[in-house]
Parts: C-alpha cells; structure tokens; sequence
C-alpha cells in the first residue's frame, strides 16, 4: 500500500507541475491566456477518465497495480511526446480570422494536451475506485503530491529551462509506475517499456526536439530573422523568459513616439525580450547626455518639461529606458521598481557597463517588487510617476493583451499612485495608440473616475494628454494644471509636432495640427468623457472603454459583441485589425471544451445505459452540474484576485490551485463526521456547508480588497501563506458538497453514480472557461455571487429533493 | 450519389485541369478590391493602381503551399515569422503614394517582392532594402526573374535610407517601426509622401501617411485601413 500511495503522491506531483509548466511554456511560445485552455484541459482529463474507470471498472478492478502502472507509464511518456507532438500543430491564432482552418489546428493542441492529464487521472480515479477502503490515505497523499508539485516546478523553473524540467518531470510519474509495477509479478513487456523510457530520459532526449517553438510572429522570432542577429543571452523564471538580443548590422532602435522632427538618432541598444515578445531596449550610454538627447524628444519626456530636479518613481523599470530618461532630464532621486530582478539585472551588472552604470548612479534606487504593493507602502513621496510602455506594439495592437489582467491601470490603482505624488507631483502614462482609438481614451475614463473618487470635483483641470503619432502620454496632477505648465505643455508639444489631446481650457482645433486623425476622436471623447454624458458615451462607443477596476483589471479588453459583425465583414476591407482576436480565442476555447467534454465525459456514458430509478437523473444531475459550475467559478474568480495580491498570475495559479485542493481535499475528507455530528438533524448538511461558503464567500467580496490594500506590502512568502489562511475555511466548505451529494446517491440510485462525476466533470471543464469570460464581461465579484447562488440553488434542490 | 460526383469532380479537377485561369482569378480580386474601396474615404482607388493590381502575378509571389490562395484579398504567410499584404491595403498604401511615371521610390521591407513589383509598374524606379537575408535574395531573384528591371533590391538597413540613389519621391517602410526614422524623413524630396502600415502581422491596423512640404514641415495623417466611423453609432 505504502508504494501506491507514494506512486500517488508522484503522479499528483507531476500532472499540476505539468499544468503550470505548461502554461509557462505557452505563455512563451503563443500567448499568456492560453493558461485558461490549459486548466480546462487538466480538468478535462478527470473528467474524461472518470468516465472510462466507471465503464470499464469490472474489467480494471482485477488488474489494478498493472493498470496504475500503466496508466502512470503513458503519463510520462505522453507528456513529453504530446509536448514535442503539440509544439509541431502550425497554429497561428494571428491568422484565425482569416484561416478557419486554425480552429481545427487549435482543436488538435487541445487534445494533445488532454492526453497526459488524462492518463494522469486514470491513476488518481484507479487508486480511489479499487482502493475504496483507502480513500482519505489515498487522498491526502494525492493533495499532499499536488501541493508538492506546485512548489517543486516553481523552484525547478527558477533554476532550469522548461524544456530540462519537463523531463523531470516527467521522471516523477515514471517512478511511480515502477513502484506498483514492482509489486506485480514479473511483467516483462511493461518492465522493458519501463527501462527503454527510463533510458530515454536519462541519456536526453534530443534537445532539437524539445526546444520551444516561439510562434514566428512573436517579437523575438522576427529579430532573430534579421541578418546577422544573435541571441546574447537568455535566462528563465517563473516570472518569464528573458532574452537579450544583439543586432549589429540592423541595430535595434526602440524609441516609441520619437519626434519625428527630433534631430536625435538613438544610439546602439541590445533588445530585450520577455516570453519571446514584449520587447524592451538596454541603451548604449557612454555618460555624455547628448549621446542620448532622443530621450527628450518623446511623449513620455513631458513631465519634465514642467519640473525641475523632480524625485521620480518608475514603475515596471524593465530595462532602464525610464530611469535613463529620468536621469537625463536631471532628476534629483530615481526610485525604480520592477517585479523580475532579472530585468533589472541586465541593466545592473550583465551590460551594466553597456548601459553607462545607471543603476549605480547615487540619485537610483532599484527596488525588486510588484508596482502596487510598492506604491502602497509610500505616501506623497515623488513629483513624478512614470509609467512607460509596457507591452510591444504588435501585440498590443492585436488583442493580444485582452485576456491579461493588468492591475497597474485600473481606477484604484491611479488613486494610489495620486496619493504617492507630493503636491503639485505629475503621473505620467504612456501607452500606444490605436485607431480607432481605445486605450487613450479608456486611460483618460479611468483617470476621470480615479479623480472624482478621489473627490476631485472638475477633473478636467488635472489632466492633460499629448499625443504623437503612435504613442499617447497622459498627465494626472494632484493639483489643478496651472497656466504656466498648459504654456510649457503647449511649447513643448509644439516644437516637438506633437499634438495636445486634452489640456484644461484648450480648443478642439488645435487638437489635430501635426498628427492628423481623421477626426480629433481622442479630444472629443474627453469632452464627452468630462461631461455630463460620460456614461452615455462610453456604452455607444464601438469599444469597450469603460474603465478597468480591481474587480475587472481587464485594462486591455476593448472588445464588444455587437462591434463583431461589423468589423468581420470589414475585414476584407482592411477592417482586420479591428478584431480584438484574444477574446474570440477565449470564446472557440470555450466551445472546444465544452464539446470535447460532452464527447468524452458524457456521451460514452449514455451508451452505456445504465439504469437508475425514475427521477433521480434529473434531481442529481441538476445538483452536480451546479456543484461544477460553482466550484471552478470560485477558484478560478480567486486565481485571477489573487493575481493583484501575488504580483504575477503563475504565483497565484500554484497558491490558488494547490490551496483549494488541500483544503476542499480536507473538507472533503471531513464532510462525513462533519453531517454527523450536526446538532441539527432537520438541515441538511449541504444547507449548513452551503450556508457556510455563501457567508465566507460575501465576507471575501467585501474583505479581501481591504486586506490586499493593507498586507500587499508584506514579503512574499508571508503573503502566501495569508493567502493560503484565506482560502483555507472557504475551500474547506466547499469540499463537502460533492461527497455528501454522492454518500446520498449511492444509497438512492447507485447506478447514477458514474454519471454525477461526468456531470461535475464536465461542468468544472466549461466552467473553468466560462468564468474568465464572466469575469471579463462582469468582475470577479459577479462571478463569486453567481458561484454563491448557484451552491444556494443546489442546496435548496437538495433540502427540496430530501423533503421529497 | 450526385453529391459524391461532385466531390469526386472536385477533388480531380486541379489534376485535369492544370493551372487555374490566374488572369480572370486577378481580374475577380481587382473587382472584389475595387468594390471595398467606397471603405478607405472618399476617394476611390486610381484607375492605374487598381490596372496594376490586375497585371501583376500575385501567385509568384507566394510560397507553393499559399499559391491556391494568391487571389484572395487577404494577407498570407511568406515564411520567416512575414507576411505578404492584403491586396486592399497594397492597393490603398500605393494609392496614398500617389505615384508617377517617373518617381523614384525607397521601400524598407522588400518582404516577397510584391509591392515592389506593384511600384516598379507605375513609376520609375524602386529601391528595396530587406533584413530578412533568404527574403532579400528570393525577392531578388524573383523580380529579376519577371522582368522587373527597375526595381533594385539589397540586404540590409534601411534605418539610413539609401543615400547614393536620394532624395526620393516617395518612401514605404513596410518594416515594424517604432519611430519615423529621422533619416528617411531627411531622404524625402519636398513635396514627398511616406507610407507606413501599422499594426500586427495579418492585422494592419492604420497606415500613417508623412507629407513632407514644399517648405520641409512635416505633417501626419493616421488613416484607418477601413473608414469605421461614427465611432459613437447607434447600437
């Protein structure tokens, strides 16, 4: 037993260390939302094999270790080979509303990827439907794996590629097959599958295979195809791939917005890839200012034209171009924050001498954290914030960002930043522009709302936005913008052909001189947005530019439904780029998963017609469809919250994902003795339970924003375990309506029992989906609320069906 | 029984018939192309560029696998993380150059050729600078190949423009840029139009237009690829 139990704990180990490998590496070689298909897929594979063990029980049951070991084995075979096979499916999601082809592309790649979770599963589901009588050893063992897993594949990333831990991985399920292999009598064929795959891993498997394949129209894979390029140098985290690249015959000249009148060329630069896009620039600086005079002759540069000496705060300081700009204008104090301190370390030691030593320069601080558990640490400090661009163009262009949950632009992100600006201090936001216009205008929405929550009774006074023709810099006082500065905005502005989109008191022809727009759109919409119509012009615009809060950090999102038949049938018409694509690949997820779920969750159990008494189908069915449903819901509206608290959403994927399994895991194994013990015999234990997680969840909904405010300053590790604290009663709670539900039905109609773990399958499988969309389309707090009744409505059908 | 005839004289047809009737398969995409113009502004596209889009062989612009979609007004992938063109935004981007018999044009981002071989038939000369080293060469040859004497191609940076062969009439930079190189602005005769398309690969998003006067201001139009206005319209 103890064999099986620790072959448990690996396979439980390896499948959760391979989803958040997996949705590292995808993240790498597609696109960060691709982490949503990736949970999906994960609960797909139980699913899927709760149906296959329920079908073929009579026939696995006597070949139990053979069948674990088995299973275990094609596990780890198939989660290298699925990951090399996946790698090779030529989708390009850039292409899919041109080529609907690619759906069927990304129909493959789901199901290769279901695949090894689904072996994976089959052991779990095996060790509980044969070893009944071990369930809760067998189930602490498999949470305990899961946790472990988590950690273990974090601190493998941190110190190897994904690719080398991959085939660790890949080891864990080997071992476990091996183990319980090892308790059967000699089973030559398995043992020598075992050994040759073993061999395999040991000796390597070919790196040309396992490399990552980075979608060719990712920023990296178009620099390395100019002549000469090369990559210098490349390391890996959790928080992502960096990679540095040298172009000596084409130089890399990164300078978002420059003038165009300017007479500066910007010096040599090394480009910076994160994840293979993203791309950033490490300026060549030889300590004379006039090398980098470019510096003053972008939009992001206005804040200095109205202070002198300023002590400057950059967020997400990258790799240095903020700090350089900065410095270059005289700042007397430089504190730069950035999140991966191996950005900041490029900057500092790597290239340290390429880039002119600047973070060795007395007046800069480099400070390694996460951009708003730092500002809430400090009040009226700066005279100026600066937020530079953080994505690359490409993709903020084509929606690529949609799905990505951004809490540095959201309305209670601006309030912070305005408390940490001294009197009189500037918040400087640069973002790309996009015609039609979205992320200006939606940036000037969020700043009106951040300043009239904050009390500021005419924001029109406080802000003031310019514009060049492809980058658009926001001004956010804390004070009223003086004459003085509209006259320095307008003079440098002018001199340098960049165009003024808003200033307090300006007149809308002198919006759109030099940087024509078909109409002065971005101007119109802050009138309109100032105005008393502002809610009225935000729900006819085209796009959503409603502005992002904490509870909807979708700063990105621009899509809207009833905008798509239009934009499709002008997409011949060059209308292509107005589709915001990473939402609609969200949506095809979406319906992928729930047919795939449906063929192989619950359509193989309808042919196997089993029988139950009359009635219970639907009374069941209904109430662990909802359980599925609310369960993914709550957790995955938690991952996404936790993001803010976390600083990074693979962090919060490991906290979230490992939390709830232990703690449902416990309240699980805890639901019997817990409806025994009642001191109520007339409720229903899954009322009480239900009551208990509709209590917490509210409580969370109105608490948690005030406890991440308060300890998002706190280290890392305590705010693991905070969080982990915070999930714990919750999770616990909603552990116990699934087994209690099931303790019932296999007095009152046993033979239903394979279906309700279909119908829960299935439901988690769509609902992992779903609530990302719900959360976009509505807050992570409507998602909970929805969770919350759909737990009551099961509860109530409970008590109902029970009274019946 | 009549479906499966069908399919079955479908899938054989390419065999029996041999190449398609490219000519009429260009005349139909000049047609589809002329038919969306009423999108791009007011302006319809030339006669002469949309004469232009009807002469020159897309399909030998293309790699062999995209060849039986060189006709569709959309863009395809070339290789090499590119791609080429839709044909409504070549047309649009070459119409806004508002080319002449004997302007000398400057393209950075030779790509496939393609827009180079559009240019080379309505003004005089083109200079074509490419990063990407095995897109260089095909083009090269491929524009050799057809014939398209005017049209000089060359690996390299086109961040400097091409001094020897400035100022020109006209400049496209089809490559990603994050800024107007101040260089090419400077290679630009007054009185000149630059094009630069933007946005993601297979997604153009706007096209910014520089004119450069006669008295060297420069100013910019951002033109949406598709006129999409009122922005606030009715729901």
């Amino acid at each position: 037993m103890r064999r099986l139990l620790i072959a448990t704990l690996l396979v439980s180990a390896a499948a959760i260390g391979y989803e958040i490998l997996l949705m590292r590496v995808l993240s790498v070689v597609q696109w960060h939302h691709f982490a949503y298909m990736i949970i999906s897929l994960a609960l797909l594979g139980y699913g899927a094999s709760g149906t296959f063990i329920a079908l073929l029980r009579s026939r696995l049951e006597p070949r139990f270790e053979a069948a674990f070991a088995g299973s275990a084995l094609l596990f780890s075979i198939s989660m290298v080979i699925c990951f090399i096979l996946a790698q090779r499916v030529p989708f390009n999601a850039l292409e899919i509303v041109w080529d609907y082809g690619q759906l069927l592309n990304l129909a493959v790649l789901y199901f290769a990827f279901f695949v090894p979770f689904f072996f994976a599963a089959c052991c779990i589901g095996l060790a509980f439907t044969c070893r009944g009588s071990e369930s809760s050893r067998i189930y602490f063992f498999d949470l305990f794996g899961a946790g472990l897993g988590a950690v273990l594949v974090i601190a493998l990333l941190f110190a190897i590629k994904p690719q080398t831990a991959l085939v660790l991985l890949a080891v864990l399920p080997l071992s476990g097959s091996i183990l319980v292999a090892s308790t059967l009598a000699v089973r030559l064929p398995l043992g020598i599958v075992q050994f040759a795959w073993l061999m395999l891993l040991a000796v390597g498997v070919p790196q040309a295979h396992l490399g990552l394949r980075i979608s060719e129209y990712k920023g990296l894979a178009q620099a390395l195809e100019v002549v000469d390029s090369r990559i210098l140098k490349e390391t890996s985290s959790p928080l992502g791939l960096i990679t540095v690249v040298d172009s000596p015959t084409v130089p890399v000249r990164h300078a978002p917005g420059l003038s165009f009148g300017t007479r500066h060329v910007p010096p040599p630069q090394l480009a910076v890839f994160t994840d293979a896009d993203s791309m950033s620039a490490i300026t060549r600086f030889d300590g004379r200012p006039e090398s980098v005079a470019f510096l003053g002759d972008m939009t992001a540069a206005v804040p200095f034209a109205l202070l002198d000496q300023p002590a400057v705060l950059v967020l997400g300081a990258g790799t240095g171009a903020d700090v350089l700009m900065a410095l270059f204008h005289g700042a007397s104090r430089v504190d730069a924050v950035e999140l991966n301190p191996q950005l900041s370390g490029l900057v500092a030691d790597t290239y340290g001498d390429f880039a002119g030593r600047i973070y060795d320069d007395p007046r800069v601080t480099v400070i390694t954290g996460e951009a708003r558990g730092f500002v809430a640490r400090h009040v009226g400090a700066y005279d100026v914030i600066q937020i530079g661009l953080l994505d690359s163009f490409g993709a903020s262009g084509a929606g690529v960002q949609a799905l990505n949950e951004s809490y540095i632009y959201t309305v209670e992100a601006l309030i912070d930043y305005l408390d940490d600006l001294a009197p009189g201090g500037f918040l400087a936001i640069t973002r790309w522009i996009k015609l039609p216009p979205r992320d200006s205008i939606k940036l000037i929405a969020t700043a009106i709302e951040a300043l009239r929550e904050s009390g500021v009774s005419e924001p029109g006074r406080r802000i003031a936005m310019i514009r060049s023709w492809n980058t658009s810099t926001l001004l956010v006082k804390r004070g009223d913008i003086t004459s003085v500065e509209i006259g320095r905005i307008k003079a440098f502005s002018r001199s340098r052909s960049f165009d003024t989109a808003w200033l307090p008191g300006m007149r809308a022809d002198d919006a759109n001189r030099y940087n024509r727009l078909p109409q002065p759109f971005i101007h119109e919409a802050a009138v309109a947005l100032l105005g008393d119509k502002a809610g009225d012009f935000r729900d006819r615009y085209k796009f959503h530019v409603e502005p992002a809060t904490d509870d909807r950090p979708y700063f990105s999102h621009f899509f809207r439904w009833r905008t798509l038949p239009e934009v499709m049938a002008l997409r011949k018409a060059g209308g292509a780029g107005l589709i915001e694509w990473g939402y609609l690949v969200l949506v095809a997820t979406l319906l992928q998963a729930a047919t795939l779920g449906l063929a192989l969750i619950l359509v193989p159990l309808a042919l196997a017609k089993q029988a139950w008494p009359a009635g219970a189908g639907r009374r069941f069915g209904f109430y662990f469809l909802l359980l599925g449903l609310a369960f993914l819901f709550v957790e995955m509206a938690f991952i996404q919250k936790f993001t803010l608290f976390l600083g990074n959403p693979l962090y919060s994927v490991a906290v979230v994902l490992s939390g709830f399994l232990l703690f449902a895991g416990l309240g699980s194994a805890a639901s019997e003795r817990f409806a025994r013990q009642l001191p109520w015999p007339a409720v229903s234990p899954v009322t009480v339970a239900v009551a208990a997680i509709a209590v917490l969840a509210l409580l969370y909904v109105a608490l948690l924003p005030i406890l991440f405010d308060r300890f998002i300053g706190l280290a890392a590790a305590a705010r693991i375990v905070l969080s982990l604290a915070l999930i714990a009663p919750l999770a616990f709670f909603m552990g116990m309506p699934f087994p209690l539900g099931l303790i019932r039905l296999m007095r009152v109609a046993p033979g239903f029992v394979p279906w309700a773990w279909g119908i829960n399958g299935f439901a988690s499988v769509v609902s992992a989906v779903l609530a990302t969309l719900l959360a976009i389309e509505f807050g992570f707090n409507a998602v909970i609320v929805t969770a919350t009744a759909l737990y009551a409505v099961a509860a109530w059908d409970e008590a109902a069906s029970r009274a019946g | 029984m009549r479906a499966l005839i069908a399919l079955a004289v479908m899938l054989a047809a390419p065999a029996v018939a041999g190449d398609p009737d490219y000519a009429a398969l260009r005349t139909d995409l000049v047609d589809e192309v002329r038919a969306y113009a009423r999108y791009a502004g007011d302006n319809p596209f030339s006669d002469d560029v949309l004469a232009t889009l009807g002469r020159v062989e897309r399909h030998r612009f293309v790699p062999p696998g995209q060849v039986r979609h060189a006709y569709e007004n959309r863009p395809l992938p070339i290789g090499h993380g590119q791609t080429i063109s839709q044909p409504y935004i070549v047309a649009l981007m070459t119409d806004l150059l508002e080319p002449d018999a004997d302007d000398v044009v400057l393209e950075v981002g030779t790509g496939s050729g393609y827009q180079a071989a559009v240019l080379a038939e309505l003004v005089g000369r083109v200079y074509t600078i490419e990063i990407v080293e095995a897109l260089a060469t095909s083009a090269g040859e491929r524009l050799q190949a057809l014939g398209y004497d005017n049209v000089t191609t060359r690996l390299g940076d086109g961040y400097y423009g091409w001094e020897e062969h400035a100022p020109f009439d006209s400049i496209i930079v089809t490559a990603a840029a994050s800024h107007v190189p101040p260089p090419l602005i400077d290679q630009l005769k007054p009185g000149g139009r630059m094009v630069i398309p933007v946005g993601a690969r297979f997604m153009t998003q706007l096209l910014l237009l520089l004119e450069k006067g006669s008295d060297g201001e420069v100013v910019t139009r951002q033109i949406a690829a598709v006129r999409f206005v009122p922005l606030t319209g009715e729901h």
